[in-house]
């Protein structure tokens, strides 16, 4: 699906990927957090070349996808439990990011009783539970209204500290966000370029 | 361990909240009973026929469990998120095997007795130690086989028929093992222990294939 795609991201920076549906942004963020094995070519995250290093990278990646990653009958609260047991964090870490996206008063309810805008920012809780060095954001907005959003913000946006790469239906705001912008048409590279060089035209074709 | 004691422990706990395998695979077994004692036409059964009603009966109620074993995981990301994490990944095998052995213990602990009342001739007491010991070293076959075939079947679409396809070969040995073993202990006057030579052949075949889970279930989560 991608093909001939090349680009570097400096630590700390952060590269928003824009593109249609079904263009290749998710299965990028899948190979970088090693969930996907690529047939070819050379993808290395801090310095690790995958998947044969991936268990050196493992546990420094946040993972933020469509999919929350959270057991529907288990609450919140278990979920990041379970969560930062598997990472190693203290529970403390828990109840710190419940209070930070306001979800503490609906920590004990299960999962599938929670509206789409809190799964999403319990996923966030989860995402960044063990304060990665690369977020790899998919939609990260995604059900959040706006008051949800600023509570966000700090923990997934640029204050993280995180090198982000990010993918977004929203172009203006991923631009907004971004140090460098990747666009993929048809799973090839169609621009790569720092935002006040992007070509608004070549960002509306993409979309075309 | 803690890793795994942590999958665990999430599993168990997803279990009780939904009650989705468990009380099917007990229901699964007491009507089987029910269906033999009168598909049998008999009042009582004892000895091999015993034996055997009794292992396949396990065997199937535990397909139950093993279709469901990583359902959650694949259906609400449980995989993902544990392969993001820094983790032996064999801790999942050793969670989700311990978890089906504990399924199949509380089965059993329903099934059997009712087993004893619907079908069985002889009475359970004398024989019981063997036959929890029996029950045992099939159980581990049947959660570390189970766990195996189940990780690999959750991963294709025809899921639902990978799991007896592979598995129910896989488990013959062990299958025949617990039947053998389980005979003598429900005949009749019979044996208060199960012959040696079917015990030693499940020990053997639960360290093999315990052993050889370990080695390949690394490669089974890969993409």
């Amino acid at each position: 699906m991608l093909r001939d795609v090349s680009v570097q991201v400096p630590a700390g920076s952060t590269l928003a990927v824009l593109g249609r549906n079904g263009v290749g942004k998710s299965t990028l963020l899948r190979i970088l957090a090693t969930l996907l094995r690529p047939h070819a070519g050379d993808v290395l995250v801090f310095g690790e070349a995958l998947p044969r290093r991936a268990f050196a990278v493992r546990g420094q990646l946040g993972l933020l996808s469509h999919d929350p990653l959270l057991y529907r009958d288990l609450s919140g609260r278990e979920n990041l439990v379970y969560h930062a047991r598997l990472h190693g964090v203290g529970a403390e870490r828990v109840e710190t990011l419940l209070d930070a996206v306001g979800m503490r008063p609906r920590a004990e309810e299960p999962v599938r009783q929670l509206s789409r805008g809190m799964v999403q920012r319990l996923a966030v809780c989860r995402a960044v539970l063990h304060s990665p060095r690369l977020l790899l954001l998919d939609e990260p907005l995604a059900n959040l209204d706006p008051a949800a959003t600023e509570l966000v913000a700090p923990l997934i946006g640029r204050g993280a500290g995180a090198t982000r790469v990010l993918t977004s239906h929203d172009p203006q705001a991923a631009l907004a966000e971004a140090d460098l912008v990747l666009g993929l048409e048809g799973g090839r590279v169609a621009f790569l370029a720092t935002p006040d060089k992007v070509d608004p035209v070549a960002v509306k074709r993409l979309y075309a | 361990m803690s890793t795994a004691l942590t999958v665990l422990r999430k599993d168990l706990l997803l279990e009780l909240r939904g009650l989705e395998t468990l009380p099917a695979m007990v229901l699964f077994a007491i009507v089987t009973f029910v269906i033999f004692h009168f598909g049998l036409n008999r009042d009582t059964i004892d000895g091999q026929l015993a034996a055997g009603v009794l292992t396949v009966t396990l065997l199937f109620a535990a397909m139950l469990g093993i279709n469901r074993l990583f359902v959650a995981e694949r259906e609400q990301g449980g995989f993902d998120a544990f392969l993001l994490a820094p983790v032996d990944r064999s801790a999942l095998l050793v969670a989700k095997a311990t978890a089906l052995f504990l399924f199949l213990v509380v089965l059993e602990v329903i099934a059997v007795p009712a087993f004893g009342l619907l079908l069985l001739g002889p009475s359970l007491g004398p024989p019981l130690l063997g036959l929890i010991a029996v029950l045992a070293l099939g159980n581990i076959a049947l959660a570390v086989i189970g766990t195996l075939v189940s990780a690999i079947a959750v991963q294709t679409r025809a899921r639902d028929l990978i799991g007896p396809i592979i598995g129910l070969p896989l488990l013959l040995p062990a299958l025949i093992g617990m039947a053998r073993g389980a005979g003598p202990l429900l005949a009749t006057h019979g044996a208060s222990w199960p012959p040696g030579r079917w015990v030693a052949i499940l020990a053997l075949y639960d360290v093999v294939f315990a052993l050889l889970s370990y080695a390949v279930f690394d490669f089974l989560l890969e993409d």
